[in-house]
């Protein structure tokens, strides 16, 4: 097992560092650049600014300048955009948002999304089941960006409970509806998932011994059926995490949070070169971890899987 | 003759009505009003501000930030025109070469140290250096300083720039030419003193909350970058006691519907109002919505360049594609939110300027189709002759769409004219536009100070905003005397004239702003066309 950890540990260094290529080769394939305006600068001031963020370099210096500031100075560089921020700035302020927000989102979608799960599969064709899938199918089908303006509508406007938007340092009162938002339709596909493997499992001959030995229905549920139908969860889970505490550029736009989905995105048009860099670097390193988190699980969850 | 300015009147009389104000002001507004207990005002920004360095900030809404936390030497009141700020006054020389702007002497940086005139000196040197590397470095060339060429392409230091502190109270400012709008420039946010003391501390991050020194009527609070930016007032300001509102808020929301709903659940004073639904709000909330004319023009580039295709080299091809357009339609029915009808480049609005009477803007819509289809027609184009398939290339946005579509329209049915749509993202189009890799393809301009060389001088053959790729020595000729002509209007109006008759461009409309404000804030400067606002005017007053 340890063994398994360091080999993979050492693969992702190259997925990396290949990621970072491509990343670096799309990001000069786009047209335009970061000191584009409306207005062109006269060639003095270009050539001062390019020269300040070595764009005045040939691609592969600059490539090769990066990788080695953030291997050996973990310096991920200046923002572009942003003169008075650094990468590592946007990175420590924006995370912690939406790793805040995603990571409460994981959890609802996981506690709610597992719970209507089983509920459905074990009350297989009866109106709890229709309720639970007609939960889940509503929930996918409204996408967050449907769902946080109708948030905001019913529980800002109308009701005033909760604020429409902002951060302030995360406190709860404006982290419910980025939560809600976000978790949706990650929750209806994990009950879909947990649903369908759930009642592959009961269907099961290991099940059928369990109900003949006159088992309670719970126990059967939560000691034998639980761990064999969570596994394709599980499967789901760690990209989902990921994707959830790196934040999504919609609910970042909608509620103004300032966490990094925005940046993410925002950099992409602006073409910040470093903020593109950083993030992609944030998220590729995060997938790699959580995938491998992942397969840890798996191995015990299921005693049959052996690295 | 040296002429003293009226300004410095005005300025003794603001500072009786200020005294006689101060004393009441606990209770009452500027004109009697109740105010508010709550002295707060917090409204809607875009996007996060690039940068809030005064010599840096690139945009609008940096600049309003910009405006709060440092004063220049001149303001704007609620109608545009000149108000004394950090200077009390200047004088122009004969030859109209050298200005004398006179501080005031109890003007001070939020930490208590006086503004000199050394202050501008170094802010001034520090935007024109190319190694600030300032993408508003531009802005002090226009200013026509003397030496700026020099300081701006590295060939000469920055201290040989033409502005000096004679003594702590006296900024002296020497021009190349004479520029007879030059007072007006100074109220924009590139030319704001910074502290050089401050900014050799900190270095970049001296725009940060509890580094940065300014000497506005605010001072910079908090910056939660994609969040928000408050500032509050600044005990220090040499106007303090009239100051209001307590405290700005910058609220950064992305969506401008979201913006609004968070507007009509109380949580604005002041939003944007998305494309098309003013006269819904309008009707609404009577008392909230505006629409003020902006300073801006909307028009299409025509590529009369080699590189366009070759019937928009033709004349009378672009005439008839100027004329064809129902400027009212989309006015009143796309747009419908209080902007005008254009046929010329510079907005109508602008201080000192006319609009001078171009043929087209004197005819009905129906003579223009007549005449558009009789142009056309000639060129051998559309219904009759060789068919023409244009393409229109504008930035991803739902209302470019909605007026790239209309006008396609309208050709289609007047000259049987096609035309296609392109739409690219933001930093695609600007590289494609600036290439000339286009046919026709929409731009806009803001003014960066209120007068018609604004607008024009990116027409001229050299600018590196003229996109259509227009040359012409008249039109040059006409920009260059203009600016030392002592009466430039008529020589604005024949450059239009000009753009009339070649029609590099296509104007469509002139823009309006139109944006929900809480009934309870008064004080907004409705009639400044340039939508330059200072907190330190605002106040709330309290519900009847």
């Amino acid at each position: 097992m340890f063994a398994y950890i360091v080999r993979r540990l050492a693969v992702a260094i190259p997925t990396l560092l290949i990621l970072v290529v491509i990343s670096f080769v799309l990001m000069f394939a786009a047209p335009g650049g970061p000191f584009n305006g409306e207005r062109p600068l006269p060639p003095q001031v270009l050539a001062n600014i390019e020269a300040r963020y070595g764009l005045d370099q040939p691609y592969w210096k600059q490539m090769a300048d990066y990788v080695w500031n953030v291997v050996v100075h973990f310096d991920f560089g200046p923002s572009f955009q942003y003169r008075d921020r650094t990468v590592t700035d946007i990175i420590v302020q924006g995370f912690p948002v939406t790793l805040t927000y995603g990571f409460w989102s994981f959890v609802v979608a996981l506690v709610a999304g597992v719970s209507l799960g089983v509920a459905a599969a074990v009350r297989h064709n009866t109106w709890l089941d229709y309720l639970a899938v007609g939960i889940s199918i509503g929930a996918q089908v409204l996408p967050n960006f449907v769902m946080a303006p109708i948030l905001v509508l019913v529980f800002t406007l109308w009701l005033g409970w909760l604020p429409g938007g902002g951060w302030y340092g995360g406190q709860w009162e404006y982290v419910v509806l980025p939560v809600i938002a976000l978790s949706t339709s990650y929750m209806a596909s994990i009950a879909r998932i947990t649903r369908s493997s759930m009642l592959e499992v009961l269907n099961s001959g290991f099940i059928r011994t369990a109900r003949a030995k006159g088992l309670p229905t719970w126990r059967i549920i939560w000691k034998h059926a639980m761990k064999p139908a969570f596994l394709p969860v599980l499967s789901y889970l760690g990209p989902a995490f990921v994707f959830m505490i790196t934040g999504s550029v919609v609910i970042d736009l909608f509620f103004s949070t300032g966490g990094i989905g925005q940046f993410f995105v925002n950099s992409a048009f602006n073409r910040d070169y470093a903020v593109i860099m950083g993030i992609t670097i944030l998220v590729g390193a995060l997938t790699i971890l959580f995938n491998l988190v992942v397969d840890i699980l798996y191995a015990w969850i299921d005693p049959k899987i052996r690295y | 003759m040296t002429l003293r300015t009226q300004l410095l009147a005005g300025a003794a009389l603001a500072a009786l009505a200020g005294q006689a104000f101060a004393e009441a002001h606990t209770m009452t507004g500027p004109n009697g009003e109740t105010l508010a207990e709550n002295q707060t005002f917090t409204y809607r920004v875009l996007d996060e501000f690039p940068s809030i360095d005064p010599g840096l900030i690139e945009d609008v809404e940096g600049s309003h930030i910009g405006r709060n936390l440092f004063e220049g030497l001149m303001g704007q009141d609620d109608k545009g025109d000149l108000v004394p700020a950090v200077a009390t006054g200047y004088e122009v020389s004969d030859d109209g070469l050298t200005y004398t702007f006179t501080l005031r002497p109890e003007a001070t940086w939020s930490n208590g140290d006086p503004v000199v005139a050394g202050d501008f000196v170094y802010a001034w040197q520090r935007a024109a250096d190319p190694e600030t590397a300032s993408p508003y470095q531009w802005y002090m060339g226009l200013m026509n300083l003397a030496n700026v060429e020099g300081v701006m392409d590295g060939s000469m230091d920055p201290s040989e720039l033409g502005v000096e502190a004679t003594d702590d109270q006296t900024l002296t400012v020497t021009l190349a030419e004479p520029l007879p709008y030059f007072a007006q420039m100074v109220t924009h946010t590139t030319t704001f003193p910074v502290l050089q003391s401050n900014i050799e501390e900190f270095g970049d991050d001296w725009t940060q909350p509890g580094n940065m020194i300014g000497n506005g009527a605010y001072v910079l609070s908090e910056r939660v970058p994609q969040e928000r930016l408050v500032m509050t007032k600044n005990e220090n300001y040499w106007d303090a006691e009239n100051v209001i509102i307590e405290q700005v808020t910058a609220l950064i929301i992305n969506d401008e519907n979201q913006a609004l709903t968070r507007y009509l659940a109380g949580e604005l004073d002041q939003t944007d109002i998305p494309a098309g639904q003013f006269p819904r709000l309008e009707e609404e909330y009577p008392d909230q919505a505006v629409s003020v004319p902006n300073l801006c023009s909307y028009y299409y580039n025509v590529n009369v360049t080699d590189s366009g295709v070759e019937a928009l080299q033709n004349v009378d091809v672009r005439r008839a594609l100027n004329l064809a357009i129902d400027r009212d339609i989309i006015v009143d029915n796309v747009l419908a939110g209080g902007q005008r009808p254009a046929y010329t480049l510079t907005n109508w609005a602008t201080a000192g300027f006319e609009v001078p009477s171009v043929p087209i803007a004197e005819m009905t819509q129906q003579e223009r189709n007549a005449m558009a289809q009789e142009l056309m027609a000639g060129a051998g184009y559309g219904t009759d002759g060789e068919p023409l398939t244009l393409e229109i290339l504008y930035n991803t946005s739902e209302s470019h769409q909605s007026v790239a579509v209309a006008i396609g329209q309208m050709w289609k049915q007047t000259l049987g004219i096609e035309t296609t749509l392109a739409n690219q993202e933001w930093q695609t189009f600007l590289e494609a536009r600036g290439a000339k890799d286009y046919e026709l393809a929409r731009a806009g301009w803001c003014a960066d100070y209120n007068e018609a060389s604004s607008f024009l001088d990116i027409m001229q053959s050299d600018s590196g905003y003229n996109d259509s790729g227009f040359t012409n020595p008249d039109f040059d000729t006409l920009m260059f005397d203009a600016r030392t002509a002592e009466t430039p209007l008529p020589l604005y109006q024949e450059a239009e004239q000009i753009i009339a008759t070649e029609v590099p461009i296509l104007p469509i409309y002139h823009y309006a702003t139109t944006f929900m404000l809480n009934d309870s804030i008064e004080g907004w400067p409705l009639e400044n066309a340039q939508d330059n606002w200072y907190a330190k005017d605002l106040y709330r007053v309290a519900a009847e």
